[in-house]
């Protein structure tokens, strides 16, 4: 643990795990098993991974406008990434979270990075995020 | 509950203040597991109505014929209960993707809050109506409290084309057949993610549906929730206005060979035998099944072929050509739901072939099956032979 990264604090809270940069953007519809947590889009270059307690890089959001449903059901059957980080914010993962906290649900931090230090992150190492928005690792 | 996260999600998109809108569209009610349930029943209970007319999305069932989809009974139950809750809400039972054809149609400058990614590209670069890429839960929390935060894609100065595409290496011929379209948007989406895009060089009276069909496609490779076409959509009559006067910020012209592989992407195949067929996503207009009706007379497909559609669209076509012609060539017609969002496909998989660029991107993943993408009329050719039958001449 040395290097920090502060990003804007979308939802607060705590979290460690390996962090997993994805390679490419993502449609959690028709690209994330809600059930396993396993990318399921044969075309993304990270298909096979589990996201799945990892600090979760997303580079850039794209498709559908369901994937804030896909990220709800993550959370409630207990397969969602530990955090999430975010190199843009189109309010639509966070959405899942923020409704996954009204219903009660387990949740988890959200934070938004600019996409140039997000692909910087060392993808693999063990980080962690804290509740005022830093990632060390 | 639902003003709440309205308020939330407008800190979180740094939105000074709430706007009125005029209407909602709803893509919340396709069950993708019982959280989603559990929310809209938490609204019906908090007894939640929609301020704003509001339509529904598809959802995992096709009500007008249960029997087409193979759902298990928690799955078939618990769609059904999602549908009902939105209905509950006050939300109008229009079961499908492509509102827009429909009668629900937002005038030119009017706030509304819609989700569905295509439906987004539509209502805003065809229309000229406003809403962003709202995703599942915030579209019916803006419908229930008649607002959205006025931010993105609501404001005019992110409405401006910062790229600039330039077609004109492309051939006419290739701009004047619907099969171009799916493929410029899938291009579109993976080249400019975000981005707001103008397109020069297009021909003026491209019609809706291949509109359609462009933003359904750049929507799913990317996250277009708006593209301007010069000469052709609403707030660009030229080049210059959607580009706000400004320069660009980037201008990348397409090529034959981008274009063809971008076509070759969209198949995870490319030859040989299929095992079914389907078309309409977004959800078929009158006007694509008058060209499917032209298209297959005297033929008999040899493989099941799948056309989806809105419940309003198949009731306007059994009162005016009927439907017993298309039935009786083979053709399946799929209502409130589609065949990528539902197990409808046959089980045993195989390869799907499919003019839609939205089907091409999702059926891998979706349904297992690999897919092959071709025109309207390879689709037609190829289910009646039951193996990829596709014309070269366009691509060059």
């Amino acid at each position: 643990m040395g290097s920090d990264l502060v990003g804007r604090v979308l939802i607060p809270g705590r979290a460690a795990g390996p962090l997993l940069l994805l390679d490419a953007p993502i449609s959690f519809w028709g690209g994330v098993d809600p059930h396993t947590g396993v990318i399921s889009d044969p075309r993304h270059p990270n298909h096979g991974v589990a996201i799945s307690g990892t600090v979760l890089a997303v580079p850039a959001p794209i498709g559908s406008s369901s994937s804030s449903a896909i990220m709800l059901e993550l959370l409630r059957n207990g397969t969602a990434p530990a955090g999430l980080l975010l190199g843009h914010n189109d309010g639509i993962l966070v959405l899942g979270v923020i409704v996954a906290r009204e219903l009660g649900y387990p949740t988890i931090p959200v934070l938004e990075l600019a996409p140039s230090a997000l692909a910087q992150l060392p993808s693999g190492r063990s980080v962690s995020v804290t509740e005022g928005g830093s990632v060390c690792y | 509950m639902a003003l709440r996260i309205v308020i939330e999600m407008a800190r979180l998109m740094e939105a000074r203040q709430l706007i009125p809108i005029a209407s909602a569209h709803i893509d919340g009610c396709l069950y993708h597991g019982d959280g989603g349930v559990e929310f809209a029943e938490r609204l019906v209970t908090l007894k939640g109505r929609v301020a704003v007319p509001t339509t529904l999305n598809v959802g995992a069932l096709d009500l007008l014929a249960p029997h087409r989809v193979r759902s298990d009974p928690h799955h078939a139950a618990m769609s059904r209960r999602l549908m009902s809750a939105y209905v509950e809400l006050g939300c109008q039972p229009t079961w499908t993707c492509a509102p827009y054809q429909v009668g629900h149609r937002p005038s030119l400058g009017q706030h509304v809050a819609w989700g569905e990614s295509n439906a987004v590209a539509f209502a805003n670069s065809v229309l000229g109506a406003r809403t962003n890429r709202y995703g599942d839960f915030f579209d019916i929390c803006c419908a229930l409290a008649g607002r959205a935060p006025l931010a993105g894609l609501h404001l005019d100065a992110n409405r401006r084309a910062t790229v600039l595409v330039d077609t004109s290496a492309i051939t006419p011929q290739l701009k004047q057949s619907a099969v171009f379209y799916p493929v410029l948007g899938t291009w579109l989406g993976a080249t400019c993610g975000g981005d707001v895009a103008v397109i020069d060089g297009l021909p003026p009276d491209i019609p809706e549906d291949w509109l359609k069909a462009l933003g359904a496609a750049a929507s799913s490779s990317g996250a277009v929730g708006l593209f301007h076409v010069a000469g052709v959509t609403p707030e660009a009559p030229d080049v210059s206005t959607a580009l706000g006067g400004q320069v660009p910020l980037r201008t990348v012209s397409l090529t034959p060979e981008i274009v063809r592989a971008t076509r070759d992407r969209l198949s995870t195949t490319q030859g040989g035998r299929i095992d079914a067929v389907a078309v309409g996503s977004p959800h078929f207009s009158l006007e694509e099944f008058a060209q499917l009706e032209r298209m297959s007379r005297g033929k008999r497909f040899s493989v099941p072929f799948y056309v989806c559609t809105g419940r309003q669209t198949l009731e306007r076509l059994e009162s005016t050509t009927g439907t017993a012609d298309l039935v009786q060539r083979g053709i399946e017609i799929v209502v409130d739901t589609c065949v990528v969002v539902t197990p409808i496909l046959p089980p045993s998989g195989g390869v799907l072939m499919t003019s839609s660029g939205k089907f091409a991107h999702y059926t891998p993943a979706n349904t297992g099956y690999e897919v092959v993408y071709g025109s309207l009329e390879d689709c037609v050719a190829s289910a009646e032979a039951g193996r990829v039958i596709r014309d070269e001449s366009l691509w060059g």
